[in-house]
């Protein structure tokens, strides 16, 4: 039987469609779909950090945020459905603003160094976030403050997320210096993939961090080492142990790696597994996003097993 | 199933079904990414009941779990079909259009009342009805099962008596509803795919029955094939003990460590006469060899060799790496080994190797090269090019009339394990994988898991504590073949008289010198699951020595017995190691 048929057979009726103006212009989408599908089905780029493909929208970065005509607010266009009639405006000088504002405030305070879009997005929207002053020291104690338990501000210096790298294992690292709090990472572990709940945000306001329970190290939480949360870090916060270690040593060099879309030689699921190669050692495993197997998922096999195929002393 | 040799149902169906049934099956540590499918169905609010003699990790994220006593699967299927068709909720119209003998099926049944099957399984009878009730009544349910279901002297039978209950219910052949082994390793159902069965030919094409497919590839390949089925591993094992077969030639697996009653096929292996193995790493059965050829791993430093998967999915492999030293693709060195024993097949591609065997297989006609890349895989059957493959099979048995052959109800009887359990050996030790090893290590082993606990007796905290084991004291396994040293861990998923082992730490501890080497005559799968053992705190001086043994290794941490590499040494030794023996 053909996937259609069978579909067809399950009683699954035909998407309606809806019609709306970006920019002006007039545009068709599946009814579900959101503002920010609509604009890629223009060629609108559109600024994403917290957006991931395979994840429900959390927006809780802003910086996709568009001007929708009659609503008080901007409204994020990751999460916001079309409606039929919608007038959305996406380079208004109230969405500018807005966007350089949030570049902003995230730079100034979090390590985006290795955020890939970082760059682009400040210079497309002229984002000053040196203007807040040099970066504060590193707060070691920023895991355990309470809420109230802040010294004021002097305006002198930019108050920032720093805090140590967590190197507590041997597969991936955790640098929460470079959390945007996007959330990603809590819902790859949590309900929407790994159903683990190894992680959440503890704290509040500017406290708010990733923990796992009682800041537990790794090994002493409920991970299974799935790296889910890898998979879905925007700005590299989260990392395999061997690209970690080959940035501190100088030699992660991504101009020199080749991608290779390959199956996972463990269990008989077949999760499709792209392995990131440089000077013929795998330094990182991914799946795509777009694979229906695994959505980008993988288990700690498939993800991190891939040792017996190296030359390299472990 | 019904002679297609492949599950029934794709994991999208997973997902959109209505009732799920894992049985013999911990998914959730042993098939993690299908088990992401099984949580989606779970939080879209349909029912998944877990049979399993252990409460796993699956288990917890139950409706109902059916904790059987090891080998009693048979006995509880009978139960929930008879009580199905007492109910009156079995799918009169399909068990009319679709099956045969059914009536013999129903009166097989007379002694699995309610209570019986409570008495023989040990699942409470009104667990067993919300079961049956519920799987009947559901208008999309899809059974899966694992080795818990085929590890068992009934292997065959205990699959025979699931597939029943599909029949009964008519949950089979549409969408959303279907029967299907999840694959241990990642190339299982494509070995059956590929022929690499001793009873068919490429394409699951009968070697004896089907006199069609074997003059076809007699044609192709200017041969006469042989008209018998050849042996299965358990039959080939039966012949070394027999004197009857001498020589062997292994490829990509370790008998040496991973065949129930490990002495006795180590005693076997060590007699032969002559024995080659192929593999990508160093193993056990690799030291026994007389010649051992380095091969490239397929699934990273060969280009373009196929897996099959779980949803029938055929999938294309490639090369990221170059393999090491003079290690060599695996079909490159069985055409050298052919031209040398004075038979030149050229050198073939792997896509050439492929477009062969499309053109002899017709359930995989359609796959091309290309196709399989593009889309990702493609499910079988795929006839034509135009064919995007097949999402579930046997959509025929609800066609008006029915196509080709209507599917057989089989009477399977329940017989208790061979391993018996008796005052000797009073407690049930059943083996299965954890989350992140598997099969014999030789792979997993190599990679530092931050969960690896090495190998351990699991114990409910009612059998430790009558045993006077504390978690952690090292204990003495026995069984009416070997015994083992382990420390003790405690799972309160487990229940009295039910131990667990795993057999991922066969240089530390061989579990497999405990197991049984009963097989199912129809299949020829060993007895895994029900081994009869005792447990006795291990000696002192044996303790000791273990205490010395973890202290001369690497402060890691790691109590004494806990993992190492699959042969005792650093990964990277054991990797370069396979250098030199590549070079020499």
């Amino acid at each position: 039987m053909l996937v259609t048929d069978a579909l067809r057979a399950s009683g699954e009726p035909a998407p309606r469609m809806v019609t709306l103006k970006v920019d002006g212009r007039s545009v068709e989408v599946q009814e579900g779909s959101t503002i920010l599908q609509a604009c890629e089905k223009l060629g609108i780029d559109t600024p994403t950090l917290c957006f991931g493909p395979t994840l429900k929208p959390a927006n809780v970065c802003r910086v996709c945020v568009v001007e929708l005509k009659g609503a008080r607010t901007l409204v994020p266009a990751c999460s916001r459905q079309v409606e039929a009639d919608m007038e959305i405006l996406t380079d208004s000088p109230r969405v500018r603003l807005s966007r350089k504002m949030v570049i902003e405030l995230l730079a100034s305070s979090v390590d985006l160094s290795i955020t890939p879009e970082a760059k682009e997005y400040a210079r497309l929207y002229d984002a000053h976030p040196e203007r807040f002053g040099p970066p504060s020291l590193p707060d070691p104690e920023r895991e355990r403050r309470r809420a109230g338990h802040h010294e004021r501000p002097d305006g002198l210096t930019a108050a920032t997320v720093q805090t140590p790298s967590k190197v507590d294992n041997e597969l991936y690292v955790r640098d929460y210096s470079k959390c945007i709090l996007c959330y990603k990472c809590v819902d790859a572990c949590g309900e929407q993939y790994q159903n683990t709940f190894a992680i959440t945000v503890a704290g509040r306001g500017f406290d708010a961090h990733i923990s796992t329970e009682y800041a537990n190290p790794l090994p002493e939480s409920a991970c299974v080492y799935c790296g889910n949360c890898i998979a879905v870090c925007p700005t590299g916060a989260l990392m395999f142990r061997t690209e970690h270690e080959l940035r501190q040593a100088g030699s992660w060099d991504e101009s020199r790696q080749r991608e290779t879309e390959t199956v996972c030689p463990y269990c008989g699921v077949g999760c499709s597994l792209t392995l990131h190669v440089q000077d013929n050692e795998i330094v990182k495993v991914t799946s795509p996003d777009d694979h229906d197997i695994t959505r980008g998922n993988l288990c700690i096999k498939g993800r991190f097993g891939f040792q017996h195929v190296s030359t390299k002393e472990s | 199933m019904f002679g297609a040799g492949g599950g029934t149902s794709s994991y999208r169906e997973v997902e959109e079904t209505d009732l799920l049934i894992l049985w013999g099956s911990n998914a959730r540590e042993t098939h993690p990414i299908f088990f992401h499918h099984v949580l989606k169905a779970v939080h879209r609010g349909a029912q998944l009941y877990v049979v399993d003699p252990r409460r796993t990790s699956s288990a917890q994220w139950a409706d109902g779990w059916l904790g059987l006593d090891v080998g009693t699967d048979i006995a509880l299927a009978n139960t929930i079909a008879r009580e199905i068709i007492d109910a009156g909720l079995c799918n009169e119209t399909f068990i009319r259009r679709a099956t045969d003998g059914f009536e013999a099926f129903r009166s097989s049944l007379e002694r699995w009342t309610l209570q019986e099957g409570q008495r023989v399984t040990g699942v409470p009878a009104q667990t067993i009805r919300q079961l049956a009730h519920a799987y009947a009544r559901a208008d999309r349910a899809i059974i899966c099962w694992t080795l818990g279901v085929t590890e068992h002297v009934t292997a065959v039978d205990n699959v025979l008596a699931i597939i029943n209950l599909a029949l009964l219910t008519g949950h089979v052949g549409r969408f959303g509803s279907g029967v299907n082994p999840l694959r241990g390793q990642n190339n299982v159902q494509g070995g059956g795919d590929m022929g690499a069965i001793p009873n068919m030919l490429p394409g699951f094409q009968d070697v004896q029955d089907d006199l069609d497919a074997r003059a076809a590839f007699e044609a192709s390949w200017g041969v006469e094939l042989p008209a018998e089925r050849g042996w299965h591993l358990s039959q080939m094992f039966e012949a070394m003990e027999r004197g009857e077969l001498r020589t062997l030639y292994v490829l990509g697996e370790n008998p040496a460590q991973s065949e129930a009653d490990s002495a006795k096929a180590l005693q076997l292996l060590e007699g032969l006469d002559f024995l080659v193995v192929q593999d990508i790493l160093m193993t056990k059965t690799c030291e026994l060899a007389d010649v051992v050829l380095p091969s490239s791993a397929s699934w990273c430093e060969a280009d373009g060799g196929t897996v099959t998967n779980s949803e029938r999915r055929v999938q294309l492999l490639r090369k990221a790496l170059d393999p090491p030293g003079l290690a060599r693709d695996d079909h490159w060195i069985i055409c050298e080994l052919a031209r040398r024993l004075g038979h030149d097949w050229g050198e073939p591609t792997l896509e050439e190797i492929w477009d062969e065997l499309r053109s002899l297989s017709p359930m995989h006609r359609g796959m091309s090269w290309a196709r399989l890349e593009a889309l990702g895989g493609i499910q079988w059957p795929c006839e034509s090019e135009d064919d995007p493959g097949s999402l579930f099979l046997h959509g025929r048995l609800w066609a008006d009339p029915v196509e080709g052959r209507r599917a057989p109800f089989s009477v399977t009887e329940w017989v208790a394990p061979i391993d018996e359990l008796d005052e000797q050996f009073p407690i049930r030790l059943t083996t299965g994988r954890r989350l992140d090893s598997y099969n014999t290590g030789v792979q997993s082993n190599r990679y530092s898991s931050p969960l690896r606990r090495g190998e351990t007796l699991d114990l409910c905290p009612e059998d430790a504590s009558r045993l006077g084991l504390q978690p952690g004291e090292l204990a003495r396994v026995i069984s009416r073949r070997g015994s083992v040293e382990a420390p003790v861990r405690l799972d309160p998923g487990l229940r009295p008289g039910l131990a667990f082992m795993t057999l991922h730490f066969p240089d530390e501890v061989d579990v497999n010198a405990l197991t049984i080497d009963a097989t199912d005559p129809k299949s020829g799968t060993a007895e895994f699951k029900a081994t009869a053992i005792r447990v006795e705190k291990a000696e002192p001086q044996a303790q000791a020595e273990e205490t010395l043994a973890g202290e001369a290794r690497p402060a890691d941490g790691r109590p004494a017995g806990e993992a190492r590499p699959a042969d005792g040494r650093p990964a990277g030794e054991a990797r370069g190691a396979r250098r030199e023996e590549v070079h020499a």
